[in-house]
């Protein structure tokens, strides 16, 4: 391997483990309170040095295009870079591992205690706030977007059909997929 | 273990799986609709409680799916659940991946995401505003949601504190008996 002349390559790592996928994605589903995201920008850019920040931005958006969760999907294809399919299961069950583990800690708490009326108190109270933060991303994802009027006509149909009119998810995404794509195109050409 | 409501988790969930644009906070209003509405597996106050749970948790939201299929049936459950959600994608992703090399320059990716994101967002608000259906019982609660709201809308500050202020606002609630 030439990579010595490769500035592109001369600062990534050339061999990751299934050990390295696992651990590295470990410590993301660990870290990952409240956006994953972030942390899977400073653990496999910055820290292990997996890929460079426009490998990485590539991922990120094929992930986000893809159904799932980005962060699964990153995991999926960074697994798959360094070791092939059986990395990709490494990367993921790293992801999953730890996260999964706390959940059910959790989940076995409110099993034996979610029946007393101060802790219903109390996570009813959680599940508002829950609320509040899906819908104060949503908007400030949109805010970030500064939307063209086709994003905002597509954004609020899905809106519309999804949340106020409770339409199946398959038949809204079915249905305004191709027509966001069809439009997106217009929008730009004009 | 009832292996036909095994079965139905395994379908109702791998079917989302392939619709998640954006994520799990994308298909919370047909988790709803599945779980609570038609099937009947659980109450309002029930899928609140799992989603708030989830939410608390570090990690991927997709983990609610897996919570959902443990409150209904334990292990299995949760295996079946969160296999069903992440495997049709995960293959999807993983195929797609693969044969993007051969599918060209990047302007076809560009196209797909400027398309794509605003259905991912406008579906994470359809969620948030099924959760707060299935949640906001009371005056206090909706202000709990919009206070949340607006505070991640407004500022940068990790969104816990609003988790905790919603637990400790529940809990003075209950002893002052409002």
């Amino acid at each position: 391997m030439n990579s010595s002349t490769d500035t592109d390559k001369a600062i990534r790592a050339e061999y990751v483990s299934l050990g390295d996928l696992f651990m590295g994605f470990l410590k993301m589903g660990l870290c990952g309170f409240g956006g994953v995201a972030a942390w899977a920008h400073r653990i496999v850019v910055e820290e292990r040095r997996w890929l460079n920040d426009r490998e990485f931005a590539d991922l990120l958006s094929l992930g986000s295009v893809l159904p799932g969760p980005n962060i699964v999907n990153v995991s999926v294809m960074v697994g798959d870079r360094f070791q092939g399919a059986i990395g990709s299961v490494a990367a993921l069950s790293g992801l999953m591992a730890a996260p999964l583990a706390i959940l059910l800690g959790m989940a076995t708490l409110y099993d034996r205690y979610g029946g007393l009326p101060l802790v219903q108190a109390a996570i009813d109270g959680v599940a508002a706030a829950a609320a509040g933060l899906v819908i104060g991303t949503a908007l400030k994802m949109g805010r970030r977007l500064r939307p063209t009027r086709v994003a905002i006509l597509i954004g609020c149909l899905a809106f519309l059909g999804a949340g106020l009119l409770q339409w199946p998810l398959v038949w809204v995404v079915i249905g305004l997929a191709p027509a966001s794509v069809i439009l997106t195109v217009w929008e730009s050409r004009r | 273990m009832n292996s036909s409501l095994l079965g139905q988790l395994a379908i109702t969930f791998a079917a989302l799986s392939l619709v998640a644009i954006g994520g799990a906070n994308a298909v919370v209003p047909e988790l709803h609709r599945q779980v609570v509405t038609i099937q009947g597996w659980m109450t309002d106050g029930t899928f609140a409680h799992l989603f708030a749970i989830a939410q608390t948790a570090p990690g991927p939201n997709v983990l609610v799916v897996s919570l959902i299929g443990w409150h209904l049936a334990g292990w299995s459950g949760l295996a079946v659940a969160t296999l069903a959600m992440c495997l049709p994608s995960c293959l999807l992703t993983f195929t797609f991946s693969r044969i993007r090399a051969r599918l060209g320059g990047a302007t076809w990716l560009k196209v797909l995401q400027a398309a794509l994101v605003p259905i991912a967002i406008g579906l994470m608000a359809a969620s948030g505003l099924v959760m707060a259906r299935a949640t906001d019982s009371s005056l206090l609660h909706i202000a709990l949601t919009a206070g949340t709201a607006a505070m991640v809308y407004f500022t940068r500050r990790n969104p816990l504190w609003a988790l905790a202020v919603g637990a400790a606002c529940g809990v003075s609630a209950y002893y002052l008996g409002i």
